[in-house]
């Protein structure tokens, strides 16, 4: 693709539009299957089915009074809201959907996608400490033990795939992963390496999803039983809406990578069904993902901070080292 | 610019749990002394939701004050009247028909699982988990319906008289009732499954603020937080009340004292609830709800008087002091959730903050009714 204005302006607005649309139907999705869990109906008054639900929630959101609690720290204060949501809706422009449909391909996809990420804890911080509530310092200290517990095993995981790949371009680790499901990195057999534990690994990157993105049951950063709202315990409006939106952009970025790393992307799982169209491929991968999200969310309790930091640095972080240990081993002996 | 939160010298602060807070589950304040998230020191504030129900229990005629004894619990109600109204029978030496005491019994016991049901929902949801709430809900509102269409009101039941009952129940009730229980029995298969064997759950629960059985003695603990804690004491049983001597239950006991055995406990008392409403339907006899003379005008002689009855929150009493006239002199609740509550600033010294309120969830506190 040729990189004119246009067609990288036409390419991000895509992309921002895609991060935009999920964030606000995810919140519906949500929230239908969660009743559908919980045998009630969910929204489904304002439009066929609920539908109209989301515009509704937003045109209330922005309706409202955007109050500054007094005390506040007000440049940080303002800008945490939008440091949660602009890092993820930058992060789809490096995102590719199919073999064509990528708003910008870098070489250093998979980086740049981290390095964003990495932004969204910074906002947690904000958030917690401007407000000058007690709940939100404790909930904000929470979240960035929370990230950096989780940031680690993840990353060692995805230097896993990487050695494997060679690449960072995630383009590139989708292409080396071509040619049906046994030859998607989540089975043990990738790439000729047989590797016992990727399978482990993808669990590995999974969870740290989960807590990256403070989703159940690792959302302690928002644990409203014990901090009221957690972070944005202050923020209403919209302010609360970016917080809001920018959890569910998160997740889709969590997902596509999840899918890109591990799942094959928008290779078709059984190569004679690769006539139908990547993207829809990579859309159905992402979105079962996302449910499964959304069902772990709405049947379990949360963990403690203890078991939660436990986990990590007692089993994640040991045993993503060693599969990126054994995994250079079988690439030096293969 | 800014403030910091402003630390105390020695590195702690001061968190108000409450009076507005979800974990409180109404209008109680906590007020804890933090180091980080660990808690050094907490202080129970109650008082927020005083109405002066035993003031009004000494201006009040007998039956006046009656209904407030339902306004105080409002998961539990049926007990708390069950309470009183035994205490003013025995007072005034009223004569209770057979029949009436039955349905009492059976009355109660689904009302003590209404609350156990709305008890396990909320202390799932205080440690983070939805949905078996909505489920627990779902059962009780069953209970509710046909509370209901007996009693005429779903939460404050003003169903007993002295002396009696205000409304017969029907074929159509006990039909509904036999509905119920296997359907209550598949649900506690269906929590339990869902969530007592859920790990996160255990990992939480298990060794979670372990209160001793002296801890639960010196402050008069009952319900399931001393059952808890291996004290086998239930009221029902160690001072038996209405007919339930009549009936085939066990008390469960768990010595483990951690929220894990309260849980247990509470979960069990479900099923023995269930036992108690089975026989009770079995053995239901027949006759009248009232009895044929009952005094118009309620005096009890001269004396002191003392009624203690299980209720879902554990030992409530009432102790009556009357003059023999229409009000007494005295009227004394002593309410279980009081006694329960004040483990809390002991217990949790030294818990983390989520620790503390995941055993706060588990002792069932109803904050109306701790202030009375």
């Amino acid at each position: 693709m040729e990189l004119t204005l246009l067609n990288v302006v036409i390419a991000v607005t895509i992309a921002i539009g895609f991060a935009a649309l999920n964030a606000a139907y995810l919140v519906w999705a949500e929230r239908r299957g969660a009743g559908r869990i919980q045998n009630r109906p969910g929204p489904n008054i304002n439009g066929p089915l609920g539908l109209l639900q989301p515009p509704l929630d937003g045109i209330k959101l922005m309706a409202k009074q955007l109050i500054i609690p007094g005390g506040a720290d007000k440049a940080l204060f303002i800008a945490a809201p939008v440091l949660a949501m602009a890092p993820a809706i930058v992060s789809f422009v490096t995102l590719p959907f199919s073999d064509t449909i990528i708003a910008h391909n870098l070489n250093i996809g998979v980086l740049a996608i981290f390095a964003f990420a990495s932004l969204g804890g910074i906002s947690l911080l904000f958030a917690g400490w401007s407000s000058r509530n007690k709940y939100a310092v404790m909930s904000s200290v929470r979240a960035v033990s929370q990230a950096i517990a989780y940031e680690i095993p993840m990353l060692v995981t995805v230097i896993t795939v990487v050695l494997i790949t060679g690449t960072m371009n995630l383009m590139e680790i989708v292409e080396a992963q071509k040619g049906g499901i046994w030859n998607w990195y989540f089975f043990p057999f990738t790439s000729g390496l047989y590797n016992p534990l990727m399978t482990m690994s993808f669990l590995i990157f999974f969870i740290c999803a989960l807590a990256e993105t403070n989703r159940a049951p690792f959302d302690l950063g928002e644990a409203e039983s014990e901090l009221v709202a957690g972070f944005h315990t202050e923020y209403g409006s919209m302010g609360f809406g970016l917080f809001f939106m920018g959890e569910y952009a998160n997740i889709v970025i969590g997902s596509c990578l999840t899918t890109l790393l591990f799942l094959g992307g928008w290779d078709a799982p059984l190569p004679v069904l690769s006539f139908i169209p990547g993207v829809v491929w990579f859309l159905i991968k992402i979105y079962l993902i996302i449910a499964t999200i959304i069902w772990i969310r709405w049947t379990f309790p949360r963990t403690t901070i203890y078991g939660l930091l436990n986990l990590s640095w007692k089993i994640l972080i040991p045993l993503s080292l060693f599969n990126l240990l054994l995994t250079a081993g079988l690439l030096k002996v293969v | 610019m800014s403030v910091p939160i402003r630390l105390q010298p020695d590195e702690t602060f001061i968190l108000n749990v409450g009076p507005q807070h979800p974990a409180t589950h109404g209008v109680l304040r906590v007020k804890m002394e933090m180091d980080g998230e660990y808690i050094v020191s907490a202080e129970t504030v109650i008082g927020y939701i005083h109405r002066m129900h035993e003031k009004m229990g000494e201006i009040k005629t007998y039956p006046q004050f009656y209904m407030n004894l339902s306004r105080m619990d409002y998961l539990g109600a049926l007990g708390y009247s069950h309470g009183h109204v035994l205490l003013i029978e025995k007072a005034a030496g009223i004569e209770v028909p057979e029949r009436a005491e039955y349905i009492r019994a059976i009355t109660v016991e689904l009302n003590r699982i209404a609350s156990h049901l709305f008890w396990f929902g909320a202390f799932v949801m205080d440690l983070g988990g939805f949905s078996p709430l909505m489920y627990a809900l779902q059962d009780r509102e069953y209970i509710l319906d046909m509370l209901e269409r007996i009693t005429g009101s779903r939460l404050t039941y003003s169903y007993y008289r002295f002396g009696g009952l205000y409304n017969d129940i029907d074929d159509q009730f006990i039909e509904s009732v036999k509905k119920f229980i296997p359907r209550m029995r598949k649900s506690l298969k269906k929590y339990h499954k869902l969530v007592t064997g859920n790990i996160i759950f255990r990992k939480r629960l298990e060794g979670n603020a372990i209160l001793s059985k002296e801890t639960c003695r010196k402050y008069g603990a009952s319900s399931a937080v001393a059952r808890g804690s291996g004290i086998n004491y239930d009221v029902r049983r160690n001072e038996p009340y209405s007919v339930y001597p009549e009936f085939n239950f066990d008390i469960p006991v768990y010595h483990e004292c951690d929220s894990m055995a309260r849980y247990k406990v509470r979960m069990d008392e479900i099923e023995q609830s269930l036992r108690i409403i089975e026989q009770g339907i079995a053995k239901l006899p027949d006759g009248p709800i009232m009895p044929k003379k009952a005094p118009k005008i309620i005096k009890p002689p001269k004396g002191d008087y003392y009624q203690a009855v299980e209720t879902a929150r554990g030992n409530f009493g009432i102790r009556l002091v009357s003059d023999g006239t229409k009000n007494p002199y005295r009227l004394k609740l002593r309410s279980p959730t009081y006694s329960n509550m004040h483990l809390f600033d002991e217990t949790c010294t030294g818990l983390l903050i989520m620790d503390a309120l995941a055993f706060m969830g588990s002792l069932d506190l109803v904050i109306p009714e701790i202030d009375r």
